[in-house]
């Protein structure tokens, strides 16, 4: 593959759960042990309460379309446009990048509130990328 | 802060605007100095405070020759400036300093002498937005707009009426980059970029530079020209990653900002004359009007295809052009400040007329940062 590859996620001492979690076919995220906040993108205590208490758990992978563009210039290393880079609100509350498998990239396909879940793509023997896709039944 | 103890006694853009081949970034922040420094009547012996972004102020303060006993490196964005002019309003009043320079320059478009912009990849911009396709600011900045218009009822065509407003504003300065008119189906049909926005909807890509010079206000009436009064401030940041904002129907930088602004002025909306909000997107005037307070959002949309914000509207709006149709070098909130600047002294070249009051609001990343400014000329 002489195409340029997509940027390519390196995690931290406080991120390595959440891609070992995504590896693992687990969308990891944490919650606070003293105020039950459920928070992302990860970090080792709470950024409502400062708790350092937090445990880590496995979200439902349960999500709905909150807001999105389709790209079509410039793409990015590794995508063909149009692409849609969406957000989406995870059932449990916090919302995370991510794009829309299985599902025509345009804006009648792709409708707001719909329902979602998660999907993981392998890049390599290390990073896995959190996906989503529209929810069956 | 109290209100009216310190002034802008110098105001002014680099000597070109658009593609500056024949200069680097430094360059143009020098440019835009000397500019800034003739306008006041100052030598560079006379500034002791230097604030600017990106580019440091060591670099800055080298450059030029000043020896500063203040120094602000404040870097959040396109906004920096309007917190570079919080701060030494500040330090002014405190006595850290007399006279401060504030400075901004991209080589946006040249690209001569720029620094790099790059996302590590263990960033948290770097692990959990990079790898989803987003590639520059029009992939990132428009990425709640669906979201609002849903939320608040806005239409693709309201929101294509800020930039035919803005082109309308701009064909009255001679120094925009773009004045020929358009028509709402001129920006509907035109390129797609992110969709819901296209080329017309995404901010200009230029070369340019300004500064700005502040002092006390007690000193500011032995200057050559008419003194531009700092009423209110406002700053703020949330969120280095859009993805990450609180809502999509506001921006909390904005809500947080803006009304700090207004109260630290003791003004009401109806007494602002003339408005300018950070354009580096169509959608951006939109939420400034329901974010600092003029209307429910709801409203904005309606409120800008009426036509209350073009000329001859009973709220001025981005005079200049805007990010949209004047200039946009990369970091364009110090061009907003300089059109308030211009509109207070009565010199611009849409001029509204009898203005007392300006609102410049700003923005820095994707809605990360938030800087609000009011200008009066009456003390």
């Amino acid at each position: 593959m002489a195409e340029p590859a997509r940027a390519k996620p390196k995690p931290t001492p406080e991120t390595q759960h959440f891609w070992d979690g995504t590896a693992a076919g687990e969308l990891r995220l944490q919650r606070c042990d003293a105020c039950a906040n459920v928070y992302f993108p990860p970090r080792p205590f709470c950024p409502s309460c400062a708790s350092r208490k937090v445990s880590v758990f496995k979200a439902s992978g349960k999500a709905r379309l909150y807001s999105y563009v389709i790209n079509h210039r410039p793409a990015a290393p590794g995508f063909t446009p149009p692409y849609a880079i969406a957000v989406v609100e995870l059932d449990e509350g916090p919302r995370m990048m991510s794009n829309i498998l299985d599902c025509p990239q345009t804006p009648e396909a792709l409708v707001l509130d719909m329902k979602l879940e998660v999907a993981f793509e392998k890049l390599d023997d290390k990073i896995t990328l959190p996906q989503f896709r529209p929810a069956k039944g | 802060m109290r209100r009216n103890q310190v002034a802008v006694v110098g105001a002014a853009e680099t000597t070109e605007l658009g593609v500056i081949p024949n200069m680097s970034q430094i360059q143009l922040h020098a440019d835009a100095a000397l500019n800034a420094i003739a306008d006041a009547g100052l030598k560079l012996s006379d500034i002791d405070g230097i604030a600017t972004a990106v580019e440091t102020p060591q670099q800055i303060a080298h450059y030029l020759g000043i020896k500063p006993t203040w120094v602000d490196g404040t870097s959040v964005g396109g906004c920096s400036f309007m917190l570079h002019v919080r701060h030494a309003a500040a330090a002014i009043e405190a006595g850290l300093c007399k006279t401060v320079l504030i400075t901004h320059a991209e080589s946006g478009k040249s690209m001569i002498g720029k620094l790099p912009r790059s996302t590590p990849p263990d960033s948290l911009n770097g692990q959990f937005e990079q790898p989803f396709g987003v590639f520059g600011p029009p992939s990132m900045f428009p990425i709640p707009v669906l979201r609002y218009m849903k939320t608040y009822g806005i239409t693709h065509e309201q929101i294509a009426m800020v930039a035919v407003v803005q082109r309308e504003w701009a064909a009255k300065n001679p120094r925009a980059t773009m004045k020929a008119p358009i028509t709402v189906e001129d920006v509907l049909n035109s390129k797609m970029i992110a969709y819901p926005f296209r080329i017309l909807q995404c901010c200009l890509v230029t070369d340019g530079g300004g500064a700005l010079i502040l002092t006390s206000a007690d000193r500011a009436k032995d200057f050559p020209n008419k003194p531009v009064y700092i009423l209110g401030t406002g700053e703020s940041v949330e969120t280095p990653m859009v993805s990450q904002m609180e809502t999509f129907n506001s921006s909390r930088a904005f809500t947080t900002a803006g009304p700090l602004a207004f109260k630290e002025a003791g003004i009401a909306h109806k007494d602002v004359d003339h408005l300018m909000i950070y354009d580096a997107f169509a959608h951006l005037p939109l939420f400034g009007l329901g974010d600092l307070g003029f209307m429910p959002h709801e409203e904005t949309g309606k409120f800008i295809a009426e036509g209350n914000t073009r000329p001859g509207g009973k709220l001025p709006l981005n005079t200049n052009g805007g990010g949209l149709s004047y200039m946009h070098s990369g970091m364009y909130g110090m061009y907003a400040l300089q059109e308030s600047v211009r509109q207070m002294r009565g010199i611009a070249p849409a001029q509204v007329k009898d203005a007392r009051i300006s609102v410049c609001h700003g923005v820095g990343g994707m809605f990360a940062a938030s800087g609000t400014i009011i200008f009066t000329n009456e003390k």
